[in-house]
């Protein structure tokens, strides 16, 4: 018997008295409609909370608010698909990283910072949701270089994370970030930043 | 789903690896006990996070609710776990993933040093992972000649250290920052030799130390916290991006997972990422939560497996009693809450999984009638904190209590149980028959205190009574009854009042 037949039968067998299991009560809250300014501070209140810096622009200033948060950086990285008109139309510090053309870890480590769009924001817990599109990038991108800049649109922003589950695609390679690398290991004092981005930086843009 | 039994039932198999304990728990914890360094860091720990806890738990106005949910979405996962792991396997295998089913730890470490070796390399990273401490895989891997490095900041701190992890969630919690700097200045190459205990600076020469081997590992480790069955997603749940750093990085992820860890789909993990974040750290989210189904092309690892392991879960599940405790999301609330842990701290269980949950599950995938192991179901006061702290309501006293009944049972005619209980029952009789029976019993009282000796605590009493003495002291029986002190103290008194009237 393989393995797996052997491991199957063995659940079997164990369940054999196992009585009929009662249905899934889904009472919890699965639904809201709070109004969008509010939203929009419960999300900046959270993400304050976990240490990262938060900005709230209309998308007109969106280019200004990016290239302030960005002027230290002495390269950065963007994903192919991100939206050029956030950019300057030259900038000799970015580095484009696209299917077919990716850059190298060690190319990644030698990048200051990272700029990406998302895909959907649960302002109850302040969690970013990224996943792998377009303006997002590949995962590695958002990981290795220590600051990292999140454009999050309004009308990506919701209160609940069913309400989150909903609009996400779960075979995308998802990477949930709740404000920047943090560890709690020694006498469980926070320390913001490991190995992940030490710094994030979140941009909400309204009208987006 | 049905699954219709055919056959004879068989015979449950129990687990192994990090699980059989050395010594039984009265004498671990009696040692531990005495570390008084490691009591303070535990009390300090346990406090803090469950305050957190119960601060963000009281934020949510459908925790009862999410509990319910939780609960019943894990019994419903147990009741259907072949067809679910069947219909993960598709999903995960259609996606580009490989699957490999893993009976006990022997053949779960097999299958990942042989994977490794496929990769030609004698260095892999790893995500802190429960079930690949359940088996051992670091230490099978070292005799393999490949070195495992552990990346999460505590089982570092433990790696380093030639120590054991003694908590689920934070494995270093036993030690401070000073043990913690010391550890490194001894144990970490290329350390800033003025090192101090400020824990930024401690974990800033962690990330220096493990940066260069994340940047170039080929094969990465981890374990999963939940896995989808009807995508073939799996998820892994941290903190500091070293997670990321493996699940990302390196060309081969070898993922290694209990069956038990199964979730129907994607509007059960809603509930979990709600209840088990909450619960462990007391943070609304933790920091970094990945999802990967299979291999995505240009993203991450495109060598993906995953090992499916039994190791004693099929056992456990065939104890209707105790099955509940597979329902288990190692959150290590139950620690946090328990006033045994707080005191005896995670080494005195002996084995992987400490704590209350690790005082049933533990028994429960090795079997009761493990010698050392039968005496964890006896280390709870049955205070039922864990109970109430539970996120997936693991009724843990009422499972505690049925394994202690299975301890006694399978220990009766071995060790002559009975003639002794009758013999003590039949002087008890006797002695509160009549008060000059229990009379003439108390006059002995002067040679209790004596047996106790200077220290005025009886430690060991003989025979069956020995059980009481295992996990307590017996303080020195006064020098007198009550009855003699009464006599001597109040007849006069009483003979007044008469008078009076």
């Amino acid at each position: 018997m393989s393995a797996k037949e052997e491991i199957l039968s063995r659940i079997t067998s164990a369940l054999r008295d196992a009585p009929a299991p009662g249905p899934v009560p889904r009472e919890y809250r699965t639904s809201s409609d709070m109004p969008e300014a509010e939203l929009i501070e419960l999300l900046v209140d959270r993400l304050e909370d976990y240490k990262a810096h938060v900005d709230v622009v209309d998308l007109p200033q969106l280019p200004t608010t990016i290239a302030e948060r960005l002027k230290d950086a002495t390269s950065f990285v963007v994903p192919h698909g991100i939206d050029t008109t956030w950019l300057p139309a030259a900038d000799a510090r970015r580095r484009i990283d696209a299917p077919g053309a990716v850059l190298s870890v060690t190319e990644l480590d030698g990048t200051d910072a990272v700029l990406t769009s998302s895909a959907v924001s649960i302002a109850e817990s302040g969690t970013i949701v990224l996943d792998g599109s377009g303006d997002q990038g590949r995962r590695a991108i958002s990981l290795v270089p220590d600051h990292h800049v999140c454009v999050v649109p309004v009308s990506s922003i919701v209160r609940l994370l069913p309400e989150a589950m909903a609009r996400m695609d779960i075979t995308r390679p998802l990477t949930w970030i709740s404000g920047p690398s943090a560890t709690s290991d020694i006498e469980l004092e926070r320390v913001e930043g490991v190995h992940g981005p030490r710094q994030l930086d979140v941009i909400i843009v309204k009208g987006l | 789903m049905s699954n219709v039994f055919m056959g004879m039932p068989t015979l449950p198999v129990f687990g192994d690896g990090n699980l059989h304990i050395e010594e039984t728990f009265p004498t671990a914890a009696h040692r531990e006990l005495g570390n008084t360094q490691m009591r303070a860091n535990l009390r300090h720990a346990t406090h803090t996070i469950r305050d957190k806890r119960l601060k963000v738990v009281a934020e949510l106005p459908d925790w009862e609710e999410l509990r319910d949910a939780g609960s019943a979405t894990k019994n419903l996962v147990m009741a259907n776990l072949p067809a679910l792991l069947e219909e993960f396997e598709k999903n995960f295998t259609a996606r580009g993933g490989i699957i490999h089913w893993a009976r006990d730890a022997h053949e779960a470490n097999s299958i990942v040093a042989g994977l490794i070796k496929e990769q030609n390399t004698t260095e892999v990273v790893k995500v802190k992972s429960m079930a690949t401490q359940e088996i051992g895989l670091n230490e099978y891997l070292e005799e393999q000649g490949i070195s495992a490095f552990e990346t999460d900041l505590a089982e570092l701190i433990v790696q380093l250290g030639h120590d054991k992890p003694s908590h689920i969630l934070v494995p270093a919690i036993h030690k401070n920052r000073t043990e913690v700097r010391d550890i490194f200045l001894a144990e970490m190459p290329n350390v800033d030799p003025n090192l101090t205990d400020e824990p930024r600076l401690l974990a800033m020469a962690a990330r220096e130390h493990l940066r260069r081997k994340f940047l170039s590992a080929k094969v990465a480790i981890s374990g999963a916290n939940f896995a989808l069955a009807d995508s073939g997603t799996l998820a892994v749940v941290e903190s500091e991006g070293n997670g990321r750093m493996c699940l990302t990085l390196p060309e081969t992820l070898i993922t290694v997972m209990g069956i038990e860890k199964l979730l129907p789909g994607k509007e059960d993990l809603e509930v979990f990422m709600q209840l088990l974040p909450r619960s462990s750290t007391g943070e609304r989210m933790n920091p970094y939560t990945s999802l990967w189904t299979g291999v995505t092309e240009g993203d991450g690892p495109q060598n993906v497996h995953l090992v499916l392991m039994d190791n004693g879960r099929t056992a456990a599940l065939a104890d209707k009693y105790g099955r509940t405790a597979l329902n288990c999301i190692r959150c290590s609330a139950c620690m946090n809450v328990c006033p045994v842990y707080e005191r005896t701290g995670g080494h005195a269980y002996g084995s992987t999984y400490p704590g209350p949950i690790g005082a049933i599950l533990t028994p429960l995938l090795t079997g009761i009638t493990s010698e050392e192991n039968s005496t964890l179901p006896y280390a709870s006061s049955l205070c039922g904190a864990c109970y109430d702290a539970c996120p997936v309501k693991i009724n843990i006293p009422e499972i505690l209590v049925h394994l202690r009944g299975e301890d006694v049972d399978s220990k009766r005619g071995t060790k002559k149980l009975p003639s002794q209980m009758d013999l003590m029952m039949k002087g008890g009789s006797w002695a509160f028959s009549s008060g000059k029976h229990l009379g003439l019993l108390e006059k002995g009282l002067p040679l209790g205190k004596l047996a106790a000796g200077r220290d005025k605590k009886i430690k060991a009493l003989p025979g069956i009574a020995a059980g009481w003495t295992q996990s307590r002291d017996i303080p020195a029986p006064p020098s007198q009854s009550f009855r003699d002190w009464w006599k001597k103290d109040h007849t006069p008194v009483a003979a007044t009042n008469k008078q009076e009237k």
